[in-house]
């Protein structure tokens, strides 16, 4: 299971990595971080089809999480991967408009990291 | 027999002339015996046409003369008519004489009649010629006194004039003095209500940060907060690899703890960071100069300014680029000043690609709704090493400023913003800013294509 996290913190790859280190260690889920909407596209543009969970931040300097997930759901129809929207404003407007995007899920800050593990299970 | 109608003129004369001197400088005693001396004198003439003789009567104008030169020559108060009464002294002692010889020696007063009415007609000429100029000298005099009473009359005017001039200058003194502390007391309040102002814009553009300082601080304590819980997972971890033997996956182990505890390290000082520069922003006034990393400030303000705008206006997006001149060391300035001039150029620009975003928006036909539009909100801040200054650029693509208000943005209480949303001390106070730093805040700005505000100052 391949999972690509869009945040413009780049500690959040060392926080992923470490609290996934069993889960990687047993190449049960495999991690990519994007820092800006601009690097996941390019990411996904470069391993298409490979990414089946894609874990993103709303708020970042230039494209924003919001406009990432409608160019990936556009984009890239078959099949699509599933988009998890993470704000640190867990407000009703970002929610509806990520849910109106097709967003898979909608989290809030901070993460709860074993909530989030047993959201990766499901899907 | 003759009438003595000289006696009768020289005693009208001599007792009016009395009269009138009594009467001009108010000796009310004399008045009514001169009076009545007067009315004698014509008495004694009547008497003298009734009877037909002048044998008595001559002697009682003799008397009736007599006394009242003596008179007149005796009283102090008339001293000043001395020299017209002698006028009639010879007159009279020879008018006199005449009669005194004339009824001593009747034969010898006939024989030199002549001598004796030659005298008399002669004193009475010296008399009239006297009292002619005497009256002459009078007139001058009595001109002189009416001028001086005049001038009296003048000065005595002047002085209630006067008077009346100082009470009206006190009265317009003291309402000067009034307006004056009115004045005074209305600039006191001026003066509080502009710091009042210039505090309560800080607290608007603090209030404007707010939510971007929150999300500021929010990242990074999640970082402290993730951190410290991954770190409690590894110490178990590590005991669990201890019990086994397992050394190698325990010093690995060690390692990740130790970075771990560098990051919420840094985390936690990144928020502290925050919390002090919002506290500097909101401080009335610290004003010291200190060696300030400029581009850290730019950056730190560009980042507060984005996430303040966010946490307004959630669906909007802009493009930031930042060109930061890493050969700038420090600049001496009061940071929290600097800041707030940054600040508000920021938002200046965020508040202007925010319009250009809503104009372009509303030029979309329904079918391009969905597609990326053409125009791209983008803002960059800039940093220039200029030698012995340094220059800070905050631009934008917005719609630029129209020339017929260019030469206002600097103006106090001058605003573009919809009433309530902006204060129109920004710009103005930013300029103030710079001024103090001895620095220049330019603005090159083109309609449709966007504007550049320059901070340049002296190293």
């Amino acid at each position: 299971m391949k999972i690509l996290v869009v945040d413009d913190e780049r500690d959040i790859q060392t926080l992923f990595e470490q609290r996934f280190r069993k889960e990687i260690k047993e190449k049960s889920m495999e991690f990519a971080f994007a820092f800006s909407g601009e690097e996941a596209l390019t990411y996904l543009n470069l391993h298409e089809h490979e990414t089946v969970l894609i874990l993103s931040d709303i708020n970042m300097p230039g494209m924003s999480g919001l406009e990432l997930l409608r160019q990936i759901k556009e984009k890239y129809l078959k099949p699509p991967p599933v988009v998890m929207i993470i704000t640190a404003y867990g407000d009703a407007e970002s929610f509806d408009k990520a849910k109106q995007l097709g967003a898979d899920d909608f989290l809030t800050k901070p993460v709860d990291f074993n909530y989030l593990k047993e959201k990766f299970k499901q899907s | 027999m003759s009438l003595s109608v000289a006696p009768l003129v020289v005693s009208l004369i001599v007792t009016n002339r009395i009269r009138k001197y009594v009467k001009t400088n108010i000796l009310q005693r004399w008045e009514k015996p001169l009076k009545y001396a007067l009315f004698l004198s014509v008495l004694l003439f009547a008497a003298e046409v009734i009877f037909s003789d002048t044998e008595v009567t001559k002697w009682v104008w003799h008397a009736y003369l007599v006394t009242i030169i003596v008179f007149a020559l005796k009283q102090e108060e008339l001293r000043l008519l001395r020299m017209f009464i002698v006028a009639f002294i010879p007159f009279e002692l020879f008018s006199l004489l005449g009669d005194l010889t004339q009824l001593i020696n009747d034969s010898f007063f006939k024989d030199h009649a002549n001598y004796f009415n030659n005298a008399t007609g002669f004193s009475f000429f010296w008399m009239a010629a006297i009292l002619y100029s005497q009256n002459r000298q009078f007139k001058a005099a009595e001109k002189e006194r009416i001028k001086r009473q005049h001038e009296d009359e003048l000065n005595r005017a002047i002085a209630i004039r006067k008077v009346e001039l100082e009470v009206l200058v006190a009265e317009r003194t003291a309402e000067l003095t009034e307006q004056k502390e009115e004045l005074e007391h209305a600039l006191e309040e001026l003066r509080s209500t502009q710091s009042q102002l210039i505090q309560s814009e800080k607290m608007a553009s603090l209030g404007e940060l707010t939510a971007g300082i929150a999300h500021e601080i929010q990242n990074p304590l999640n970082f402290v907060n993730n951190f410290s819980e991954v770190n409690t997972e590894l110490i178990e971890e590590m005991q669990e690899e201890m019990e086994k033997g397992n050394m190698d996956e325990v010093k690995a182990l060690v390692k990740d703890i130790a970075e771990n505890e560098q990051k919420i390290k840094h985390h936690g000082k990144r928020a502290d960071a925050i919390v002090k520069g919002m506290l500097q922003h909101s401080r009335s006034n610290s004003g010291v100069k200190e060696p300030t990393n400029i581009n850290a400030l730019a950056d730190e303000y560009l980042r507060l300014a984005y996430h303040g705008l966010r946490a307004k206006d959630k669906s909007f997006n802009v493009t930031m680029e930042t060109h930061f001149d890493e050969s700038i060391i420090s600049v001496n300035i009061i940071p929290q000043d600097i800041g707030r001039a940054i600040l508000n150029l920021i938002t200046n620009a965020f508040y202007a690609v925010q319009v250009e975003t809503r104009h372009a928006l509303s030029l979309r036909s329904p079918e391009q709704s969905h597609k990326q539009p053409d125009y791209i909100p983008t803002i960059s801040v800039s940093t220039k090493n200029r030698g012995n200054r340094v220059e800070i650029l905050v631009k934008d693509n917005g719609p630029g400023i129209p020339a017929h208000i260019l030469d206002k943005i600097f103006q106090p209480f001058f605003t573009t913003k919809p009433t309530g949303e902006g204060t129109g001390l920004g710009l103005s106070l930013s300029y103030d800013i710079v001024k103090a730093h001895g620095g220049e805040l330019k603005v090159d700005t083109k309609e449709g294509e966007g504007t550049e505000f320059s901070i340049i100052l002296p190293v």
